[in-house]
C-alpha cells in the first residue's frame, strides 16, 4: 500500500457526514463576499454601491500575477462595499449584497448536461480559469490558471489529482467523488490538456473504497487518469507528502512541486475547472461539510460563496447548546472562528463544531524530550527544538534548522504528551523569520 | 450562545499523555514485580515498597516547599523511579540505604535539575550507583533465590550474582567451560526464569521481555535503542567469544546475565535521558552497548549496564546535535 515514508499520524476519522449525499442550501438573504478569497494580491473591486448585479457577475478582478476574480454568487442589490470580519478573524474589503431572485448571467449553461467535448485550447483553458476566478479548493486557494502556467526551464510530466481527504470529519472531496465523479474526470482531462502532460493519478485514500471503486471504473473511459489508493495517514493531503506517496519524488526544500514534474490539484478544483470550461461558470459554489459531534444532522452542502456560517449550521440543524468551538476547515488545520455572521468563502471545505469539552486544550507540563514530536514530522524537522529555539527568540538558529519548511500540519502538537502547543511556538518563529528574511532584501 | 473559543489549529489530541506513558511503563513492570517476590519473598516486597514510598515522598516535598510548583507526584513518573531503582538493588539492602537511594535519585539526580524532563541522567541509575560506591558489601551481597515459601532454604543464605561468579573465577584463572559446569552456577534457563543471585528486577529475563513486548505493543518504547544495545553487544561480546571461548563468556550468556535487559529495555528506552531522533537513538544504544561489555570484560566491576548507560547519558545532548533527522527534501535541495 502507497503512502509517505516519513512521519504522520492517524487521528480518529470521524467522518460522520461520509453517507450525507450533497443538499442544495437555499440562497441565503443577504451574502458578504470578500474581495480577496485567493492566495496573492488582493482583487480590485469593479462594481458599485447600490448597483444590481446578476448571479456571476464580476465584482472583483485579479490585479496581479497571482491574484483571482470573484464573482456574485447571487442576484441582488449591493447594500454596501464594507470591511466585515472574514474566516481569518481579520476584516477585509468585502461586498454584501442583498439577494433579489436568482437571476444568471446568460452564457452560464445550467443544464444538467455533461458535456464531454473539449473545445478549448491550452492557452484557452489558461484564460477561462483565470476569467473564472477558479483557484485550490483544497484550503490553500491558489490560482488555479497560474498553476497550469509552468516556469521556463521546468517541464510538468504528472498531474496528482488530491482526493486524500485526510482531516479528520471532513467528507466534501469523498461526496463530490461520488456524485461528481464523471464531471470531474472531464476537468482533470482539461487541466491535463492545461499542462501539456499525458498522466494523471488520483491519490485516495483506503477508508473511501466506495469512491476508488467509482473513479476506477471511470477511468476506464478517460485514457491517462488512473487511481492510486493510499493507506489512511494524515497529513497525505499535503502537497509534498502526496507526491512523495504516488510518485516516490520528493519535493526539495523550498521549491515547488514542478520541480520534480509534478503539479497537484484537488477534486474539488477538478470539478471547477470543468464547470468553469465546459459550463462557463464562475466559482460561485462550493460544497462543504458541516459536521460535529453535537450536530443533529451532520451533512455536506452545496453552498453560495458568501452565505454566513450560521445559515450551514441551522440547516445542520442548529448550534447545539454546549458548542465551544467552530472551525472552519478540518480539526488538525483548520481555523477557529470568533463569529458566525462569517462567509463562506472558496477555501472554506468544511464547518466543523465542537462541543465545549473537545475545545479545551489539555494541560501543559515539562517536555519529557520522548521525541514523539520528531518521529511523526512529516517534513523531518525538529518541532521541539524549533519550539524551544522560537520561544527563546533565536529565530536565525531556527532558520537553520529549516523552520520555514513547516507546513503547520499540527502533528506535532497533536501527539505532545505533555500537550506543549508546539504549533502556537513554530508559526510564531515562521513569522519572525519571514520578516528577517524580507528585511535581509531590502538591506 | 456562549462566547466562542479561538485557539491555534490543530484543534484536537492524541490520546497519549505523559501519565499514560509513566503508568504504562509501570504496568511493563508488573511481571518483573512478582518474579521478584516470588524468588526473594516478602523482602523483595518490602524493598519495592519503601523505594517508592520513598520517591514519592521525596519528589512531593521538594516540590512543594523548595521548588514550589504543582504537585507533580501523580505524574507516574517518580512512580516508575521508585520501581526502577529497588529493581537495581538486592533484595536485603536495609530499609535506610533505600531511602538514601531515593533521596539521590529523586533530590539530586531529578529535582535539582528542574524535576520531570530536565534530568540529564537516569535519576533510578544515579541512585544505584551512588549506593553502589558507597555501600558496596550491601551492594553486593546477593540473597540467592529460593521458590516462595520454600522451606527447605533459610533466608540468610548470600552468594554472587552469574556475572559475579565468572569475574572473580576468570580473574582467579579459571576458564569459562569449568566456571558454568562447575555446581551452583545458575546456567541459562535460570537466568532466563531468575533463579539466579542479583538485583531485585533483573534476575529473569522471560518476565522482563514481557514487560518490554508490551511497551512496544502500547508504543511507549521504539526499536532503535533496544537494537542498537543488543546488537552491538551481542556482536562485540561474540567477536571475543570466538577469539578466546576460554576467556570470553558467550552473548547468550552476556544478555541473559546481569541487568542487561533490565537496563535495554527499562533504562536506556529512558525518554527524557536519552538521543531524540531515531539516528541518534540507535548511536546511543550501540555506544552503550559497547561500554557494557568493555566494562564488564576489562572493568572492576562484574556489571556494567548502569555505567554504560550513564556514561551514554551524558553524550545525549551532543548525539541531538550530531544526529538530526533526515529533512524532507534535504538531499535534492543540495543538487
Amino acid at each position: 500500500m502507497k503512502t509517505f515514508k516519513h512521519g504522520g499520524v492517524h487521528p480518529e476519522e470521524n467522518k460522520l457526514s461520509a453517507g450525507a449525499a450533497i443538499e442544495i442550501l437555499p440562497v441565503p438573504e443577504h451574502v458578504s463576499i470578500p474581495v480577496s478569497q485567493s492566495l496573492g494580491a488582493p482583487s480590485k473591486v469593479v462594481v458599485e454601491k447600490g448597483a444590481s448585479v446578476k448571479t456571476g457577475q464580476l465584482l472583483a478582478k485579479g490585479s496581479a500575477f497571482i491574484s483571482s476574480n470573484v464573482h456574485s454568487s447571487v442576484s441582488g442589490k449591493i447594500t454596501r462595499i464594507d470591511e466585515v470580519t472574514d474566516t481569518s478573524g481579520y476584516r477585509r474589503p468585502a461586498v454584501i449584497i442583498e439577494v433579489i431572485g436568482d437571476e444568471w448571467e446568460e452564457g452560464i449553461d445550467r443544464s444538467p448536461e455533461i458535456v464531454s467535448d473539449i473545445r478549448l485550447s491550452r492557452e484557452e483553458i489558461i484564460q477561462k480559469l483565470n476569467e473564472m476566478g477558479i483557484v485550490g479548493l483544497g484550503g490553500a486557494t491558489f490560482p488555479s490558471h497560474v498553476k497550469l502556467m509552468i516556469p521556463e526551464g521546468k517541464k510538468a510530466e504528472y498531474l496528482l489529482i488530491n482526493g486524500v481527504e485526510c482531516e479528520p470529519y471532513l467528507t466534501s472531496d469523498h461526496r463530490l467523488m461520488l456524485e461528481r465523479g464523471r464531471e470531474m474526470m472531464i476537468g482533470v482531462t482539461i487541466l491535463m490538456k492545461g499542462l501539456n502532460v499525458g498522466k494523471a493519478w488520483i491519490g485516495i485514500e483506503r477508508n473511501k473504497p466506495d469512491a476508488i471503486a467509482h473513479l476506477e471504473n471511470l477511468c476506464k473511459e478517460f485514457p491517462g487518469i488512473q487511481v492510486v489508493p493510499l493507506k489512511v495517514k494524515y497529513p497525505q493531503g499535503g502537497e509534498k507528502q502526496l507526491i512523495k506517496a504516488v510518485t516516490g519524488r520528493e519535493v526539495p526544500s523550498g521549491k515547488l512541486p514542478v520541480e520534480v514534474g509534478c503539479v497537484v490539484n484537488n477534486v474539488g478544483t477538478a470539478l471547477a475547472v470543468y464547470e468553469a470550461v465546459q459550463k462557463n461558470k464562475p466559482l460561485i459554489e462550493r460544497v462543504v461539510t458541516v459536521t460535529g459531534k453535537s450536530l443533529k444532522k451532520p451533512n455536506n452542502l452545496l453552498v453560495r460563496i458568501g452565505t454566513p456560517v450560521n445559515k450551514l449550521i441551522e440547516f445542520a440543524g442548529g448550534l447545539p447548546e454546549d458548542t465551544g468551538k467552530v472551525i472552519n476547515g478540518g480539526p488538525m488545520m483548520g481555523k477557529a472562528l470568533s463569529s458566525l455572521e462569517v462567509p463562506v468563502t472558496k477555501g472554506t471545505s468544511g464547518i466543523v463544531v465542537m462541543t465545549q469539552k473537545e475545545s479545551r486544550r489539555t494541560s501543559v507540563i515539562n517536555c519529557i524530550r520522548c521525541a514523539r514530536c520528531i518521529s511523526v514530522c512529516p517534513m523531518g524537522l525538529e518541532p521541539v527544538l524549533l519550539a524551544q529555539l522560537s520561544e527563546n527568540q533565536l529565530f536565525e538558529e531556527a532558520e537553520k534548522e529549516k523552520i520555514l519548511d513547516c507546513m503547520e500540519c499540527g502533528s506535532c502538537h497533536y501527539t505532545c504528551p505533555a500537550g506543549r502547543p508546539l504549533l502556537d511556538y513554530l508559526r510564531l518563529g515562521k513569522n519572525k523569520v519571514g520578516v528577517i528574511i524580507r528585511n535581509r532584501g531590502t538591506k | 450562545m456562549s462566547l466562542l473559543t479561538v485557539s491555534g489549529s490543530p484543534h484536537i489530541h492524541g490520546h497519549q499523555s505523559v501519565k499514560s506513558i509513566m503508568y504504562g511503563v509501570v504496568v511493563a513492570m508488573i511481571p518483573a514485580i512478582f518474579v521478584s517476590v516470588y524468588f526473594f519473598g516478602l523482602d523483595a516486597a518490602r524493598v519495592i515498597f519503601i523505594s517508592i514510598a520513598a520517591c514519592l515522598f521525596f519528589e512531593w516535598i521538594i516540590q512543594k516547599y523548595l521548588l514550589k510548583g504543582p504537585l507533580t507526584i501523580n505524574d507516574g513518573s517518580a512512580l516508575v523511579t521508585g520501581v526502577l531503582l529497588a529493581f537495581n538493588v538486592p533484595s536485603n539492602l536495609p530499609a535506610w540505604m533505600i531511602i538514601v537511594g531515593a533521596l539521590v535519585s529523586i533530590g539530586i539526580a531529578k529535582m535539582s535539575f528542574g524535576g520531570l524532563g530536565k534530568n540529564p541522567f537516569n535519576p533510578a541509575l544515579i541512585g544505584r550507583v551512588f549506593l553502589l560506591i558507597s555501600f558496596p558489601v550491601q551492594m553486593t551481597s546477593w540473597p540467592l533465590p529460593k521458590a516462595l515459601f520454600d522451606s527447605s532454604v533459610t533466608d540468610a543464605i548470600t552468594g554472587p550474582t552469574t556475572l559475579g561468579i565468572l569475574k572473580e573465577g576468570l580473574n582467579a584463572g579459571k576458564s569459562v567451560q569449568e566456571l558454568i559446569t562447575s555446581p551452583g552456577f545458575p546456567g541459562y534457563l535460570n537466568d532466563l526464569v531468575g533463579a539466579q543471585g542479583g538485583s531485585l528486577g533483573e534476575i529473569s529475563a522471560i518476565a522482563l521481555l514481557l514487560g518490554a513486548v508490551y511497551m512496544f505493543f502500547r508504543k511507549i518504547i521504539t526499536w532503535h535503542i533496544p537494537v542498537g544495545y543488543i546488537g552491538s553487544a551481542v556482536i562485540f561480546s561474540g567477536i571475543l567469544w570466538m577469539v578466546d571461548p576460554s576467556k570470553y563468556i558467550d552473548p547468550a550468556m552476556h544478555l541473559m546475565a546481569g541487568g542487561m535487559i533490565l537496563g535495554v529495555f527499562f533504562m536506556a528506552t529512558d525518554m527524557v535521558s536519552t538521543p531524540m531522533s531515531p539516528k541518534g537513538q540507535i548511536v546511543f544504544g550501540i555506544g552503550a552497548g559497547l561500554l557494557t561489555i568493555i566494562i564488564r570484560v576489562w572493568g572492576a566491576y562484574p556489571e556494567g549496564v548502569s555505567f554504560a548507560i550513564l556514561i551514554m547519558n551524558a553524550f545525549t545532548p551532543l548525539i541531538n546535535k550530531g544526529f538530526k533527522p533526515r529533512r524532507f527534501g534535504e538531499v535534492l535541495s543540495k543538487k
